[in-house]
Parts: structure tokens; sequence; C-alpha cells
């Protein structure tokens, strides 16, 4: 079964500005799919109408089967969503706060309380219960809503930007997570502008703008289709000018930084091979750009 | 246990909890200010104004005194709770939920009923200090209680709906509902007014539910009693159907 599926969603808002153009998308239980756009291609909107906060123009919504027209509260009930900002009560304490979203899911009070206790605790929050969310972190807050979101156990997870502003550590403990989730059969949808983060967690990806699909694939299948990467390389000891490599690009970035395109169909031997012949050493490696990025810039730019 | 009656319970024990958490702000205020009413009104002047309706000033004036404070905070809890809920956002918790709109509309108005109960058992224990209660019929009493109570929650809930900010929340309690009280017969009977304004205020709705108030604790009122409670239920049930409507639309809350 499908978790989501969306039939030529439109949206156009009262001013007239057309946010969705006709979305058609597909994702398949079990999946851990990134919807990705620049700002005001469409995602949150998207989102907003799967998720019963803005009204559709017209198109069809159904999330495990509920249709949005003619079972909501079916769609309501499969659905956990994580927005991108806060939407708590910020003077209400934290376990209040995930208690009551199981309240309004028709969970007894009871139950509520230990599915509240078990998911403050996966979320390292329990400590705070009796705080007032407005004296949480950022952090906190994030994994606040992901604990109110998961309280009646969803089987479809919508996730909007759901690292924005937290450190590192945070985020990295937020990817385990949502990866063990996903592992026990949790449906996740997320958008992102950390394109890496897409590119980590995901098998499959929507890439959506100025209200149209312009990508719809397998993460590998698309990454396959980069022709190109760009390496940049720290040396241990300076260099004045590049070597000269036959079919690569190099250019010193300074001199103990080396930038080297390679082509798809080169191998990365082979630039080693020569740039040891050169009495070059390397000392570490990274990508220029993450591969997804690069690949998002590409669509991005053939869709303009 | 039915899922939407649970959802029910957990927005009146929010609503419940919102206005106990800060009942400083929330309760204590009409209690100070119905005891310098019946001091300054009910003691000091009343007894030069005479009697009102062939009772003591200050036994005419505690009725309306109650009711005008269940108005007041029951309009006032659902419209300030329901637009914070706005404001913070945080009304996107049920929205997101599978929460049918009567059910939501149900436990604000509900919240905004308790809160008139307690302020206005708050402050009918101030007006035992002052006057003598022996109701002249409890049943009647409580129904105008929740009934008034539950049309002016509803009302503040679709107060909140239209609010887009802080000062749309005020401007009704200030220029609406303030008059409309005063000039309901709280402090004086419509019979001391010239014939046509007499006939003016009959449009008052808030004239009724004082009137029934009263004859529910003295048994004497300016107007017939059913067709008081006949037009509680009436603006009960508009109100319903408008804020019902709002709700199924999205309008104000859903973009």
């Amino acid at each position: 079964m499908d978790a989501l599926e969306l039939q030529d969603l439109r949206k156009t808002y009262r001013g007239g500005h057309e946010a969705l153009k006709g979305i058609e998308l597909c994702v398949p239980e079990g999946e851990f799919f990134a919807l990705l756009g620049p700002n005001g291609a469409g995602k949150s909107t998207a989102i907003g109408i799967i998720a019963s906060l803005v009204t559709k123009t017209s198109g069809r919504v159904r999330v495990f089967g509920h249709d949005l027209d003619r079972d909501p509260m079916g769609v309501r009930r499969a659905i956990g969503l994580v927005p991108q900002e806060f939407n708590f009560n910020q003077f209400e304490p934290v376990e209040e706060i995930v208690i009551n979203q199981a309240g309004f899911q028709g969970i007894p009070r009871r139950e509520a309380r230990a599915r509240a206790e078990s998911e403050l605790r996966q979320l390292d929050l329990w400590d705070k219960r009796r705080v007032s969310a407005r004296e949480l972190s950022g952090g906190m807050k994030r994994r606040l809503m992901i604990a109110r979101a998961l309280v009646h156990r969803p089987p479809l997870l919508i996730l909007d930007e759901p690292t924005a502003g937290v450190d590192v550590e945070i985020r990295n403990s937020m990817w385990e997570f949502l990866q063990d989730l996903n592992r026990q059969g949790t449906t996740i949808i997320l958008t992102t502008h950390y394109l890496e983060e897409a590119e980590a967690l995901c098998r499959h990806i929507a890439i959506i703008d100025h209200g149209r699909i312009v990508e719809n694939a397998n993460m590998l299948e698309l990454l396959t289709r980069l022709h190109q990467e760009i390496l940049v390389l720290n040396l241990r000891q300076p260099l004045r000018e590049p070597p000269a490599i036959e079919g690569m690009t190099l250019r010193c970035l300074d001199p103990l930084t080396l930038e080297v395109v390679v082509r798809r169909d080169q191998s990365f031997n082979r630039l080693f091979c020569e740039l040891e012949r050169h009495g070059i050493e390397v000392l570490s490696l990274r990508n220029k750009k993450s591969r997804l990025e690069q690949l998002f810039m590409n669509l991005l730019g053939n869709a303009a | 246990m039915n899922a939407y009656w649970i959802a029910f319970q957990t927005i009146v024990v929010k609503e419940t909890m919102r206005f106990v958490r800060i009942w400083p702000q929330t309760v204590l205020p009409a209690v100070v200010t119905t005891t310098l009413y019946f001091i300054i009104f009910g003691r000091l002047m009343g007894e030069r104004i005479g009697p009102m309706d062939q009772m003591a000033y200050i036994d005419f004036i505690a009725p309306g005194m109650i009711l005008m404070t269940v108005i007041t905070n029951s309009y006032a809890n659902v419209v300030s709770s329901f637009y914070s809920g706005k404001f913070q956002r945080h009304v996107e918790e049920l929205l997101v939920a599978p929460v049918p709109n009567g059910v939501i509309l149900a436990g604000y108005v509900c919240g905004g009923i308790l809160r008139g109960l307690a302020v206005g058992l708050a402050v009918g224990g101030v007006a035992a200090w002052f006057v003598d209660f022996h109701p002249h019929s409890p049943l009647l009493v409580l129904l105008v209680f929740v009934l008034t109570s539950a049309v002016f929650a509803t009302g503040g809930f679709i107060n909140a709906v239209f609010a887009n900010s802080f000062d749309d929340i005020s401007i009704v309690p200030t220029f609406v509902l303030t008059p409309l009280t005063y000039l309901g017969g709280v402090f004086y009977s419509i019979d001391l007014l010239p014939a046509v304004w007499q006939k003016v205020s009959l449009f008052n709705p808030i004239l009724y539910m004082v009137n029934a108030f009263r004859y529910g604790i003295y048994g004497v009122s300016d107007i017939a009693i059913g067709w008081a409670l006949a037009i509680m239920l009436g603006f009960l049930a508009s109100l319903s159907a408008v804020a019902l409507y709002l709700l199924h639309k999205g309008i104000g809350i859903k973009s």
C-alpha cells in the first residue's frame, strides 16, 4: 500500500499566488523520502495540505488509503507532523504538551501518560518533563515536537526542516533516531535545506520547484546521473603550481589545498597514481559540494 | 471510551488548567471589582437610591452583578485562549488531530462555561456577604448561568477566529459587551425608562439573561421567562452555527 498519494494537487492562495500546480506524488509504505526544493517552491504548502493545515484548491490526497475529502479523520490518525516553526504552547510543561496531543488523538489519559513517558525518554527529554516549554533550548524544542508527533504511533511521520538550527551532535542523534524509526516500519517524509541530510537519510527524493515536481527518483539512480565530482584535497607539502594530469582539471585553492574535477568515466585510482608520481602526498579529501547538492543545482538550473 | 469524548475532555482539562494556573489574572480581578461595586453602589449609594422593583437596591443589582462577571469571563476565556492558540500556532495541534469541529467548539465553550462558573461562584460568595440569597428556582439559576456563559463563550470563539491581533480581541468586550451589559438592566429596572427606550432595550439580549437570572433568585422579572430562555437558546444555536461554519471553512485558522 502507498503511504501517500497525491494526484493533481493544486493550491492557489487568496492573493492569486499559485503555490502548487498539479503535483503527482507517490510514497510507498516504509520509505524514507525527501521532498526538496528552494524556498517558496511549495514544499510547506504540500505538507500543510496533507496535514489539514492548508485547504487545497483541487486534487486528491490519500494517506494509507484514507481519502482526505472522504475520511479526513483517518488521514489525521495516520500522520504525525513535525512542522518547521515551533507550534506548541510555550507556557505549558513539556509532559502536558505530549499528553494533550495524545488526548486529541483519542488516547485515554493513563495510556497517554505512559506513551508520553516513553517518547520523552527516547528523545532525552524526560528530565525536562515538568519544565515550561519556553525554557527548552532550540534542539530540545525540535525533539519535543518529534515526541508529540509520535505519541499516537502514526505510520507516516512528516518532518518539515527537522534539524534547522540544531547543532551537529543533536542533528546526528536525531538522524539515528529517525533511521531507527524507519527501520521499525514508520514511513518518513522530510523536507530539508541540508542536502547532505537528505543524501544520508533518504532512499528516494522528489524535487519541487515553482509548484511542480521536477524530479522524482531513487537516490542511487539520481546520484549516478552526476557527470562529475569536485574533490578538495589537503596536502602535506605546499604546492606552487598544480600538476598537469591528462583529462582532469586541477587548481590550487591555496598552497596546501588542491581542487580536482573528476569525470564519472575517470577513476580515482588514476588520480592518486598521478599525484604520487608527482610527489604529492594527500592528507585528506572531501567533496566540494555534497553530490546531491550538485545534482540539485543542476536540476533547478535546467528547470529554470 | 469514545475517541471524540477523550478529545473533548482533553480540551476541557487543558482550558481549565489554563485559567486555574493564572487565577490571579482570571478569577481574582472579578472578585475585587465586584466587592467594590457592592460597597460603592450597593451599600454607600444604594441606601440613598432606595428600593427598585420592590426590593433593596443592593438586592436588585446582585444577580446582574454576578451575571455580568459570568458574561465577561466566559467571553474573555475563549477569546484569549483561542486567539493565543492562533498567535502561538498551537491551535495546529488540534487541526492536525482527528478532532471534529463540533468537539473543538464544544471543548472551548465548556472551558468558558467553567471559568464563568468559577468566577460566578467566587463573586456569588462575595455577594452573600452583602445580600441574603434564597434562590426562588435553583434549577433556573443554573440553567440561565450555563446558557448565558455558553452564548458568550461561543461569541468569544467567533471573535477569536476573526481576530488578527490582540487589539481585535479587546474591541468587542470594550465597545459591545460592556455597553450592552450596563444597559441590560443590571443597575435599573427598564420600567424606569421612557416607553421608547423600553422598546429599544428589548433588543438587548443581556436584558433577558439578567432578568431570567434575577427571576431564578427572587421570582421577580421585567420580562417573561419563557421568552428569555427561548432567546438565549436562539442565540446559542445561531452563534454555534456561525462558529461551526467558520471552522468548516477554515476561516481565520487555515490558509
